[in-house]
């Protein structure tokens, strides 16, 4: 661990007139340190980077060897990959599944993280369980039984029946972000509020709420994505009406390379963005789901 | 409202929801499992456990995460403890770190591709450098250790960033109190590592490991792009019983004994990281 001991010490990029041996093996170790960082982060970018080329390349191009380092700008395989059929309504199916997730899990989580973080309440132990629970449980295979139970009520290959499911898989996060985002707001500002003539609900409307917009919003965007990525239960649960992550699945066997590429780079892009929206609670989150 | 009420108001819709989409389902896929008709029965276990993917599909799915849940707590431990120290740019580093966290496994799947496919990037470099003459179908039957390998890079590159996103949390959580203390006792940073970050950082590593390992017996959409046939999996029999076969009751066994591994496995994590009672920081 010798990168602990350099970051203690001054950074000083510029060589040292009277270096001893003891600051030579620190600037071995900043090296060494650095070009971790350097190496980690090109593991993770690089890769994408070659989906980009891929993407951003003719049909032809995808198909051919050797591959070029840099994209060509053609817009080729993506007019293909919006011109396959049942392509763009499978990307529309993937959005408004994403965008009711988001909201059920927030509609029907949040008030259950506020629970947690301003009561205490018998059975408050055994509800967190039962959140920390379902985090447990390898949650998509519960698509095999929903599967018959939606052919019974009418649920079966629409967007809600899918948008129920994912809400299972988004909700204890939901919970679990959004008891953390109210712990964080001193309860004496509500409490304040309530002797200045406010009740629990104004209170709530015209303090809490501007407060904790950002991070709902964040706890909101973190199910967007749950759901946009999930795989197994979208082929299960959607046969007419499939999400992106559903048809390309299904299709891998038969597509062309391009075709593979452009979608995955589709599915790759929202999260990119996601993922930067919410850094920032990303940590906060699991800190006190820890606990 | 009064606040006896209130909080229980409060945490119906939860409750409600995950009765009816969490509870009922698995009461649901139970029966299912262990009934052909109306009778109880044990024949769709017989089933599936007796036809000759079986024995290879768990045989991989175990190898698969043997191989990669050690890897990952490795390397998430390593950029943990990377980023901890840094003080330029700790953002921008954690940002690019934890971009996998958003990629789903199937896009994760095809990222690889293009780089293992016989036209692919690998191919391209290996030529260039004169390795191969002609660009080598890596993704076939005759190269099973390389759909392996291509498989486990995938599931690394992807989901490292669950358990780092998990572990610097639970680095922030440890006091620097510690760290001041031991280094005035003239504890080596590895020493420290070892003594403090480490014994401190254990419900972290219980959450990540439990989360990391179900994950890991769940994987299906990195082995479906990549690897499609050629390597079966648990997860993929799974789907396989129930659309190829329109065997539910056979892919409801499945899905079962999916479960009982995951629950045997937290178990063991659960038990051998157990926090002492009341050492919780």
């Amino acid at each position: 661990m010798s990168q602990a001991s350099m970051a203690a010490s001054v950074p000083d990029p510029q060589p040292d007139p009277d270096a001893t041996p003891a600051t030579n093996t620190r600037s071995a170790g900043r090296f060494l340190y650095v070009s971790g960082v350097v190496l980690l982060c090109a593991w993770v970018i690089v890769p994408i980077y070659f989906l980009m080329i891929n993407t951003l390349s003719s049909p032809e191009t995808v198909n051919s060897f050797p591959k070029p380092f840099f994209p060509e700008f053609d817009l080729g395989s993506l007019t293909f990959f919006a011109g396959f059929a049942g392509m763009l309504s499978a990307l529309k199916n993937s959005v408004l599944v994403a965008g009711m997730t988001m909201v059920m899990s927030i509609v029907i989580g949040a008030p259950a993280g506020y629970a947690l973080s301003r009561f205490e309440f018998r059975g408050k132990g055994t509800f967190r369980l039962l959140i920390l629970l379902t985090r447990a449980f390898p949650l998509p295979l519960l698509a095999l039984p929903l599967a018959v139970m939606f052919i019974r009520t009418g649920l079966d290959d629409t967007a809600l029946g899918l948008a129920l499911v994912h809400t299972t898989l988004a909700i204890p996060f939901s919970v679990l972000i959004t008891f953390s985002l109210f712990s964080g707001i001193p309860i004496e500002l509500e409490e304040a509020a309530w002797t200045l003539g406010c009740t629990r609900l104004t209170a709530f409307q015209k303090v809490v709420l501007p407060l904790i917009l950002p991070g709902i919003t964040a706890s909101a965007i973190f199910a967007f994505v749950i759901s946009w990525n999930e795989v197994f239960a979208a082929a299960v649960l959607t046969i007419e009406n499939r999400t992106l992550t559903a048809f390309l699945l299904q299709n891998l066997d038969t597509s062309p390379l391009h075709l593979k590429f452009a979608g995955g780079f589709i599915l790759v892009v929202p999260a990119l963005i996601f993922i930067f929206a919410v850094r920032k609670y990303l940590f906060a989150m699991w800190g006190i789901a820890n606990r | 409202m009064n606040a006896r009420i209130l909080p229980y108001v409060l945490i119906l819709p939860v409750t409600l929801f995950l009765c009816v989409f969490f509870l009922y389902p698995f009461v649901l896929v139970a029966k299912q499992a262990f009934s052909t008709g109306a009778c109880f029965t044990m024949e769709n276990f017989r089933e599936v456990t007796t036809y000759w993917k079986f024995p290879i599909s768990m045989r991989n799915t175990l190898l698969l995460a043997a191989a990669v849940v050690p890897i990952q707590l490795a390397l998430s431990l390593l950029m943990a403890t990377m980023v901890t120290r840094m003080q330029k740019g700790r953002d921008l580093v954690l940002y690019i770190w934890t971009i996998p966290l958003g990629i789903s496994d199937l896009a994760a799947g095809l990222i690889w591709l293009a780089i293992f496919e016989q036209s692919g990037f690998l191919n391209t470099m290996m030529n260039g450098l004169g390795v191969v003459d002609k660009p080598v179908n890596f993704l076939s039957y005759q190269h099973p250790g390389v759909v392996f390998l291509a498989i486990a890079l995938a599931e690394i590159w992807r989901a490292t960033a669950i358990m780092l996103v998990i572990l610097v949390a639970g680095i922030g959580l440890i006091p620097k109190e510690y760290y001041e203390a031991a280094e005035v006792f003239g504890a080596s940073p590895w020493k420290r590592f070892l003594r403090i970050t480490l014994p401190m950082l254990r419900p972290s590593l219980q959450t990540a490991l439990v989360l990391r390992v179900i994950l890991a017996f769940e994987i299906f959409a990195v082995v479906a792009a990549l690897g499609g046939t050629l390597f079966p999996v648990l997860m993929g029999e799974t789907y396989a019983y129930q659309f190829d076969l329109l065997n539910s009751g056979a892919a409801a066994a499945m899905a079962l004994i999916i479960l009982a591994i995951s629950i045997g496995f937290t178990l063991i994590i659960l038990r051998v990281l157990r926090v002492p009672k009341g050492a919780s920081i």
